[in-house]
């Protein structure tokens, strides 16, 4: 494979007359049709933005609400609502599709030498499912929206909510077969479409996490959508699966529920984690330390991560002995991440380290999932969790994973293949800037959390003691901060469309598989399908002068 | 092998059956099976669930959940049973055939398949309505003065459970349709069968799921003449 | 937040240890990673890096280093937390009902409290709790504990207040419109202050919105005899829970129950709120099963009442005794909140 690159002149800008993906039809029924990764992995980087908006403004309304203990701006059924649809917009409906539906439709087939996925039409009705999904659930918010928070705890959610819990979680239930088709077609992919040479152990580290999350996406969703499913049922028939008075378990809800939601936090992490592999791998120009072990460390995390649900009802009355084993499992599954960053550090060792703006994206990552990381040992151990449990250090912790972590992952993997996806280069100093100011707009938004919840603030609270107010108008000041490091990408990436300066071949002299295409790609990635020779991130090997 | 050609060639296979993505039949032959067994995984976890709601509340009220099933009509459920297991039968048989280049087989197993697949679903219908007319159905059609909570979370677990496994049913029926309506149009021969193959995994599995059900549903409590109404 | 109960300091310095660990952990990587992008930021295009493969051996390192760490602090906080959930046999039982937006307190004396519970300093304190609609739970940040209660069951928790003082009480489970207003107050009092408030007196220690009841016995034993006369209990059960149709009930909180199964119960709490309302599910040996379902009759609070009449026929050794039944999985299977909404 490396005679392959040797051929390509770097400095070769793309011409208007090359026909790539983006421009061989311009029609919307080619769009709305199409059967390319490529073209799929953009309509739902549109689609997937949109809800982020509408999940943003639904945070900004939270936080405006949380500046005053007094509950002054929303009453408290708005206020209930607004964080309940916050949650269920920002995991269901942008952070669990992100990474994988954007940039792992786009670069998958391509890093695996593959023309496309193994099922396009699939991957096609995968996007539909989701806009059906999705409409279901803004319906819901339309009518106003349902309460419960996302985790719709019965009896409250099945017999006791007035609000339109119904078309939201059926919209969940749709949303959940999206997940689980991607998922399917990325591992059929992975197996059986990598071209020759291509080994497991030579696969680049996006992935093998991208596999990973593949199979929490198979195996979890499924028990989500029954479980949702039998909320529906109770709540309509009024009959009691999960509703005591009618003789059935809430706790059994609780079972189920975070059977499907803890691995569903490692799909909404380790995608992200396999973009920082690559970035440091590229903008060290190294591979990554430890190859391996980061590589297993994935499995690892998505097989574990089904092991340790109860670590979410430590206070739920689950019996003792059940929370034992919860907690030393939880504390167990620390590991693999921890695994991965002291990797993603040694492999700055010795390496020759450049800061674009995917890389600062990638070190704010490493920065920001370990303290999220760490204070998960806070809640995995069990008598701090007694304390901790329903407290914002809770909601500081996942947001740290979550936004610090997984958005930072999913803005810097962005960024770096922006170019491949688009043949148009974004600023670099808007770039740079704004990450610096989400890094700096996170921080004072969520650190502040932690402190509070340390010292009692109830989470979902809509009106909280006056002793938290310091606290809630230092996050909310951060949250405008942050609100502004999330604008300035939107807007001048929008603007790299027409204006942005055209992009080389391989503007980072990146050594995956997908820069051996032209930017931007053609429809089938590859005409003829690559023989591989060598492991991934081989930079030591790749020769060519590194431009800017 | 240089990738700087900037043409757009649209990659057609001689053989049409071969899709754009895939090198070999093979490969796509592979890829399809690896996909549907895959798939019925998702499928058994989904079903796990209320497999592991029905164990759960087992377990907390055995005397209703052993009296809730001399409801059921066991006769009827027996002989679904033999029905779905024949249309796996009827459906393996139209893959043979369409290994052997036998068209008529492959067509007429198939409409046997989904005549079976009918008679199903019409014994569901009648189990439903007989049912429904005893005060059985959960939520407000349910006769609570003659029969306790208990026994109405029973039948709301009967229901869900065997609604589910007629939905998919009913998919398969549609897919093996579909299915019939290509072997007619010669799309099947020895050479090529996947969709034909994948099909008919797709019925076994709605078969077994069923085989899984029954007895939890319909035997648990004993078996007695006399219907059990 | 000074912590102020026992629970505090252990759980705090448990916390801390976690949080020095932390940081220490942090703060290493943190550094690391500035000292290498300095020392090995771009200095010219075109330098390859050496090709470092990994260090078997520096991997199992940071694999069983972290472990053994990992361990070491899973089993300090199970040590505490098996604690948590094993209340002294001297402690005081108070019951607690939760219900759609306020918190209930019933002391040993009867009296009720409303979103308020006064509790002595230095004795520990066993609530057994239940929820009349949705899963609520009762928060004490500053003693450190927490826990769900349940439609449906009985949950348990316990603690010993350790400084006199008023502490926030939060609903800790979203539980509808104003979760956040199911608030209330903690009062820690000196053991002479509680016991004077109990019987009504007022000093100034008792600064709190609610005194006891006055002539204190507007007691639960005499309202619980007053339901167990109303419902008919005595017809089956005697006058005295001297047992007749009905089992004995005189001595029965506490005790070793046969069932005509074969099996053997703890008469518990839980036991008893399940023979009340669904006392076709443990038959007494010897006894035929006829006695009749009060669901729908008697509230959450009622059957409180009644638990505590009973336990005043006599209990068979300590509270201790029944204790262990009730705090985690239930002996008895899911009943249905009594009275639905009240």
């Amino acid at each position: 494979m490396a005679t392959v690159t040797r051929t390509i002149d770097y400095e070769k800008p793309i011409y208007e007359e090359e026909i790539n993906y983006l421009n061989t039809d311009y029609s919307l029924k080619s769009w709305l049709f199409t059967l390319d990764h490529k073209r799929i992995g953009i309509l739902y980087l549109i689609s997937i933005s949109l809800m982020f908006i509408l999940g943003s403004a639904a945070a900004g309304l939270i936080r405006l609400e949380l500046l005053t203990p007094q509950g002054d701006l929303l009453n408290a059924d708005a206020y209930n609502r607004a964080f309940t649809m916050h949650g269920i917009i920002m995991v269901f409906l942008f952070l669990i599709p992100s990474i994988p539906t954007v940039l792992g439709n786009f670069v998958l087939p391509m890093m695996l030498g593959a023309r496309d996925v193994a099922f396009p039409r699939l991957n096609l009705l995968s996007w539909y499912v989701y806009v059906f999904g999705a409409l279901w659930i803004l319906a819901g918010l339309i009518l106003g929206g349902a309460d419960g928070g996302w985790t719709f705890y019965p009896p409250y959610s099945t017999t006791y909510a007035n609000s339109h819990i119904v078309p939201v979680a059926l919209g969940i239930f749709i949303v959940g077969f999206s997940s689980i088709l991607t998922g399917l077609n990325f591992i059929v992919t992975t197996h059986r479409m990598r071209a020759p040479g291509l080994t497991w152990f030579r696969l680049p580290l996006f992935v093998w996490s991208l596999y990973a999350t593949s199979l929490i996406q198979v195996l979890a969703t499924p028990v989500l959508a029954i479980t949702l499913l039998l909320v529906a049922v109770e709540r309509v028939l009024g009959v009691g699966i999960f509703s005591p008075q009618l003789g059935g378990d809430p706790v059994l809800f609780q079972h189920m529920f975070w059977f499907y939601s803890h691995p569903a936090v490692y799909i909404m992490i380790l995608p992200g984690m396999g973009v920082v592999s690559e970035l440091v791998a590229c903008f060290s120009r190294k591979n990554v330390f430890g190859y391996k072990f980061v590589a297993l460390a994935s499995v690892a995390i998505a097989v574990y991560g089904f092991l340790v649900w109860g670590h979410h009802m430590f206070v739920a009355g689950q019996s003792v002995y059940a929370g034992m084993i919860f907690s030393a499992l939880s504390f167990l599954v620390a590991i693999p991440s921890a695994i991965k960053v002291f990797n993603w550090t040694a492999t700055l060792y010795k390496g020759s380290i450049s800061f674009q703006t995917p890389m600062l994206y990638a070190l704010g990552f490493i920065g920001l999932f370990t303290i999220g990381g760490l204070t998960g040992l806070h809640l995995a151990a069990l008598s701090t969790d007694v304390h901790l449990s329903d407290t914002y250090f809770v909601v500081a912790h996942f947001h740290y994973i979550m936004v610090g972590g997984m958005m930072l992952a999913y803005l810097g993997g962005l960024h770096y293949w922006w170019p491949k996806m688009t043949g148009r280069m974004y600023p670099e100093l808007l770039g740079k800037l704004s990450a610096l100011i989400v890094f700096i707009g996170f921080n004072l938004t969520f650190f502040p959390q932690f402190i509070a919840g340390f010292e009692g603030m109830p989470r979902r609270y809509h009106e909280y003691a006056s002793q938290y107010q310091v606290f809630n108008v230092l996050s909310s000041a951060g949250t405008s901060i942050l609100a502004v490091g999330f604008i300035l990408p939107v807007l001048y990436l929008l603007w790299s469309l027409k204006w942005g300066e055209k992009a080389p071949i391989n503007p980072w002299g990146s050594a995956g598989l997908e820069w051996q295409t032209p930017t931007p790609p053609p429809t089938q990635n590859f005409l003829e399908t690559p023989v591989v020779t060598t492991g991934p991130h081989h930079y030591s090997q790749v020769r060519e002068e590194v431009v800017g | 092998m240089a990738v700087t050609s900037t043409q757009t060639v649209e990659v057609h296979h001689e053989d049409p059956a071969l899709k754009h993505q895939f090198d070999t039949p093979e490969q796509q032959y592979g890829a399809s099976m690896f996909g549907m067994w895959l798939f019925l995984s998702t499928e058994i976890m989904m079903f796990g669930g209320l497999f592991l709601g029905y164990i759960v509340y087992r377990a907390l009220y055995p005397q209703a959940w052993h009296e809730a099933t001399l409801h059921q009509d066991w006769i009827i459920g027996g002989i679904n049973t033999l029905v779905l297991i024949t249309s796996s039968f009827t459906v393996a048989l139209s893959i043979y055939g369409a290994q052997t280049n036998r068209k008529k087989l492959t067509v007429w197993c198939l409409l046997l398949t989904i005549l079976l697949a009918f008679v199903f679903l019409v014994n569901k219908y009648i189990e439903y309505s007989a049912h429904y007319h005893e005060g059985l159905l959960p939520g407000k059609w349910f006769n609570t003065a003659e029969y306790g909570r208990q026994t109405e979370l029973f039948m709301l677990f009967y229901f869900v459970m065997t609604g589910l496994h007629g939905i998919h049913v009913l998919v398969g029926i549609l897919i093996l349709s579909y299915m019939a309506y290509k072997a007619w149009k010669n799309t099947f021969h020895s050479e090529y069968y996947t969709p034909l193959e994948v099909s008919g995994l797709y019925w076994h599995f709605v078969d077994i799921v069923w085989i899984f059900l029954f007895p939890l549903l319909y035997l648990m409590g004993g078996v007695s003449f006399g219907g059990g109404h | 937040m000074r912590g102020a109960s026992n629970f505090a300091g252990q759980v705090d310095l448990l916390f801390w240890f976690i949080t020095i660990l932390a940081i220490i952990i942090a703060i290493g990587v943190f550094i690391l990673i500035v000292v290498f992008a300095t020392k090995y930021r771009r200095r010219y295009s075109g330098y390859v890096p050496p090709a470092i493969e990994g260090n078997n051996r520096l991997e199992i390192a940071w694999i069983v280093v972290p472990t053994v760490i990992a361990l070491a602090t899973f089993a300090w906080a199970a040590i505490i937390y098996v604690n948590m959930h094993n209340p002294p046999k001297d402690a005081i039982t108070i019951y607690v009902v939760g219900r759609q937006w306020m918190w209930k307190a019933q002391q040993p004396t009867g009296q009720w409290e409303n979103n308020e519970l006064h509790v002595p300093v230095g004795k520990p304190v066993k609530l057994i709790m239940t929820s009349q609609d949705v899963i609520h739970n009762f928060f004490v940040p500053a003693f450190r504990v927490k826990q769900d209660l349940i439609p449906g069951r009985y949950t348990t928790m316990w603690f010993t207040a350790e400084k006199p003082g008023v502490y926030d009480l939060f609903c800790a489970e979203y539980c509808g419109t104003s979760h956040s207003e199911m608030i209330g107050k903690i009062y820690a009092l000196s053991q002479q202050d509680y016991e004077a408030w109990l019987s009504g007196g007022s000093t100034a220690a008792s600064a709190s919105g609610m005194a006891g009841g006055s002539g204190s016995q507007a007691s639960s034993q005499s309202a619980g005899q007053q339901l167990y006369q109303s419902l008919g209990c005595a017809s089956c059960h005697g006058q005295n829970g001297e047992g007749q149709i009905g089992p004995r009930l005189a001595g029965l909180y506490g005790s070793e129950v046969q069932l005509s199964n074969g099996q053997t119960v703890m008469a518990d709490d839980s036991y008893i709120r399940e023979s009340i309302l669904n006392p076709q599910a443990k038959i007494v040996k010897g006894y035929q099963p006829i006695m009749p379902t009060y669901q729908g009759q008697v509230t959450e609070q009622d059957i409180l009442q009644l638990i505590q009449f009973i336990r005043s026929l006599g209990s068979n050794s300590s509270q201790g005794a029944a204790q262990n039944e009730t705090d985690n999985a239930p002996a008895a299977s899911p009943v249905p909140a009594g009275q639905s909404g009240q």
